[in-house]
């Protein structure tokens, strides 16, 4: 296996070619924060919590580290004061959507008391980790995202949730807003009770 | 018709159809690009086809139906060939005064000619104020070709380049005129098409494809769609030359479902090609082969961003991914995908035939070439404009435009579309290119131009434009989904009177962040509406936040209507329009406006005689007390 060097925050670290710039971090005991990411699914670079600098030839940008393939030779810097700044805002944005644990240990971390955003009744934070999972580890296409815009949600498709999901369930525990289960049982409106196999 | 097997045919071909036409003949030539349809256009071609027939000219006289001639705010538009009279706003009933008056007597119909503002009357087309400051190298055209017949297209050396660059030059050779050209991306990011160009030729994985991106979305834009309806071949043409060099046997056009005229036009384009051994197997009776496909697009405005539209074409949900590797690279299904816009294609043609340095010497240091400018908003001449780049901004909108509709102040003009920003006036004699856009703050974009005048709220403005992406959006990541979301609810607050201290240094930095972080370009450049107004406009917000006062008059939770008792005249025409019947007054009576019954339509603002002026607007301060009812006008002397 092809192994390339890089430098993560002044650290000289070896890793294996393909790896991504989060995968590499982590090994060498560097903490980004990630909301969307779940190693068992395709980078998807959606919450943008894990963006860190690389600079190349003097030329600095911002790369999704969940995405982002290791190089030979780059200069990554995980938490400049700029991207403090945008995991900030970013975390601020989410805490308004639904303040649950994840999102107030993020809050913590960054020194956020509340969110100067208005907020409401906690809601899916849209991460699609559910959505994913259920497509690409299970293979089975129940969750999927609907709408577009602001008004993008996550819906269970009523018709294959009854014979797949009792059975599964493995998404419930993946939801960071701890809204996925009742929307789960959403679709159980009039239907066998979930979790008790009977409908299968 | 049958299939050109090479050069020498084309050529003949094209000969065949010039000898067979006479350039003195009379051509009646109607526009019916969207426009000129939506104003009964098509209705004037029929009344012209009828009256014709009815007089027995049909030897005498050909009709020709166009695409887009561009000066929309007057048509629809009759150009009578070969002495090129142009008629505006022509109605079926101008038809049997034009035929009898022009096609029969050679006399021109002078009502229905352009008059300046001086009252001079203008004959040609080319010498209208409108046409006259204009470099047409894409748009021209459009005027002499019906977009059904490849005949015309070729009789004006259409294809030629084609031919030129099957057996003239190599793919390299094209590529590399098209590089050395300076031509740039027209869709929005001005990216060198050369270069996008060489790196699908390079970049390893069979078969590589080529697209057309006309999924134009922006408010108020329709440059690519006059193209498509009024010339289509050029932009095939360009495609064709594009494969060429890049060696792709496949592309696709993706079009707006919404572009009912275009997708047909298209369509036919297509079938005419393929028909000539223009597009197919052994183009003609060369090696090389290429097919197009039209794929039309579900209505997605994000869908126009690159790697959401290849998502698209694959069947799934137009969505941007990650682009750290291109999709010049690994585009459409994962292969070498070059994509390029409507207008940028379209340029390629002339590129090959005249060669770099022609098309170099066009426009400025950076951008080179033309540009068209969708020209909308409260400007007098409303259409569609092509200029050299470098053009100021004052140009476009006085010179061409006219100036400011309706004798108002000209403000600010958004260019750019959504993602544009406005540029207040002390910007007017900026040089239009991507540079000198970028660095005012806003951007080319693929060329909406909105003017505004000084009735425009610009907090309002910059909330249309946040409303309109926070519904167009994938809503994906969470920076422009979350983004806009927070910045819609703060921009409603301020228009509505509820905006705090403290209001716009968020927004700022909200904005700052969706710009840094946004997973594609339409959150990168969301907040530039926002940001653009309020680095010129900050005093706008100011006032709606801290006096409650919206210095246009335009946010309805913050301005009242009054009428100012000195001046009303009791002529009852505002109370007998108030949809409300919230105006109450007699006979004699100064007319008092109920402000709890006031939906604020503006009706009374509207109806209200001119010599009076007795309905105004009130921003920011308290609406005085009611004058006693019963209190009789002062009639003027």
């Amino acid at each position: 296996m092809e192994t390339i060097t890089l430098e993560i925050d002044g650290k000289k670290v070896e890793t294996a070619k393909g790896t991504t710039l989060l995968q590499a971090a982590r090994k060498a005991g560097i903490d980004i924060p990630t909301l969307c990411h779940d190693d068992r699914l395709a980078p998807y670079g959606a919450c943008r919590l894990c963006l860190v600098e690389i600079s190349r030839n003097g030329r600095k940008r911002l790369v999704a580290s969940c995405a982002y393939q290791a190089e030979e030779g780059l200069v990554v810097r995980t938490e400049t004061e700029k991207i403090v700044r945008i995991r900030r805002m970013i975390v601020e944005l989410l805490l308004a959507v639904s303040a649950t644990g994840p999102l107030q240990a993020l809050g913590q971390k960054y020194g956020l008391k509340e969110s100067r955003f208005k907020g409401g009744q906690p809601k899916c934070l849209l991460c699609g980790l559910c959505v994913r999972y259920c497509a690409e580890v299970k293979k089975n296409n129940v969750t999927c995202f609907v709408g577009r815009g602001i008004e993008r949600d996550v819906v269970f498709l009523s018709d294959l949730s009854h014979t797949l999901c009792p059975v599964c369930r493995e998404c419930l525990p993946l939801c960071p807003s701890g809204t996925l289960y009742s929307l789960y049982l959403k679709g159980y409106n009039g239907a066998p009770e979930p979790g008790s196999n009977k409908g299968v | 018709m049958s299939k050109l097997n090479s050069a020498a045919e084309l050529k003949k071909f094209r000969q065949d159809i010039l000898a067979g036409r006479d350039a003195d003949k009379l051509c009646v030539t109607i526009c019916l690009g969207t426009g000129c349809l939506a104003c009964k256009g098509d209705k004037v071609h029929d009344a012209f086809v009828e009256e014709i027939r009815r007089r027995g000219l049909e030897d005498r006289v050909d009709i020709r139906r166009t695409g887009c001639h561009g000066f929309c705010e007057q048509g629809p538009l009759v150009v009578v060939f070969p002495k090129e009279i142009c008629y505006l706003k022509v109605t079926p009933a101008d038809v049997p005064e034009i035929v009898a008056e022009t096609l029969v007597g050679g006399k021109v119909v002078e009502r229905l000619l352009y008059a300046g503002p001086d009252g001079r009357k203008i004959v040609h087309e080319g010498d209208i104020p409108f046409y006259k400051h204009q470099t047409r190298l894409i748009l021209g055209p459009n005027r002499l070709i019906d977009p059904t017949r490849i005949e015309d297209y070729i009789a004006l050396g259409g294809y030629s380049a084609l031919a030129k660059a099957l057996f003239v030059m190599t793919p390299v050779e094209v590529l590399d005129e098209v590089k050395r050209s300076g031509l740039r991306g027209r869709g929005g990011a001005g990216f060198p098409t050369g270069t996008k160009w060489e790196t699908t030729r390079n970049a390893p994985g069979e078969p590589k494809y080529v697209i057309v991106n006309a999924d134009e979305g922006d408010p108020g834009a329709y440059m690519n769609r006059s193209v498509l309806e009024g010339n289509p071949h050029s932009v095939l043409e360009g495609l064709i030359i594009g494969a060429y060099a890049i060696g792709a046997h496949e592309g696709f056009i993706y079009v707006r479902q919404e572009y009912p005229l275009a997708v047909a036009n298209l369509t036919v384009a297509l079938e005419q090609a393929r028909g000539l051994g223009l597009l197919g197997d052994h183009i003609l009776g060369s090696e090389f082969s290429f097919d197009v496909t039209i794929h039309r697009g579900a209505g997605a405005f994000v869908s126009g961003e690159s790697s959401a539209l290849m998502t698209a074409i694959e069947g799934r949900v137009g969505e941007p991914r990650l682009k750290y590797i291109r999709t010049a690279v690994s585009g459409l299904w994962e292969k070498p995908t070059n994509l390029n816009n409507v207008e940028t294609w379209a340029n390629v043609p002339a590129i090959v035939s005249k060669g770099a340095a022609w098309f170099n010497g066009i426009g400025t240091e950076g951008s080179k070439g033309t540009k068209i400018f969708s020209l909308v908003g409260k400007v007098r001449n409303t259409g569609l404009v092509e200029v050299p780049m470098g053009m100021t901004l004052r140009q476009v909108i006085f010179d061409i435009g006219g100036g400011v509709s309706g004798g108002k102040e000209f403000k600010a003009v958004q260019t750019g579309g959504p993602s544009g920003g406005c540029l207040p006036a002390g910007h007017l004699d900026l040089p239009v290119d991507f540079e000198e856009l970028d660095k005012a703050g806003s951007m080319m974009g693929s060329g909406g131009m909105i003017v505004m005048d000084e009735d425009t709220c610009m907090v309002d403005t910059a909330r249309y434009f946040v409303r309109f992406l926070s519904e167009e959006s994938c809503g994906k990541c969470v920076p422009c989904r979350e983004g806009l979301k927070q910045m819609l609810g703060l921009l409603d607050n301020i228009c509505a009177g509820r905006g705090r201290d403290g209001d716009i240094e968020l927004l700022e930095e909200l904005g700052e962040v969706m710009t840094e972080a946004s997973l594609c370009a339409l959150g990168a450049t969301a907040a530039n509406p926002l940001l653009s107004t309020l680095k010129y406009f900050r005093g706008e917000y100011e006032a709606h936040i801290k006096e409650k006062r919206c210095p246009a008059g335009v946010c309805k939770d913050l301005i009242r209507y009054y009428i100012v008792p000195d001046k009303c005249q009791a002529c009852q025409i505002c109370a007998r329009s108030c949809p409300a019947g919230a105006i109450a007054g007699d006979k004699g009576l100064v007319h008092v406006i109920d402000q709890a019954k006031c939906t604020k339509c503006g009706v009374c603002l509207e109806v209200c005689p001119s010599r009076f002026g007795a309905v105004t607007k009130i921003s920011g301060r308290p609406v005085p007390a009611p004058v006693a009812a019963g209190t009789k006008v002062q009639k003027r002397k």
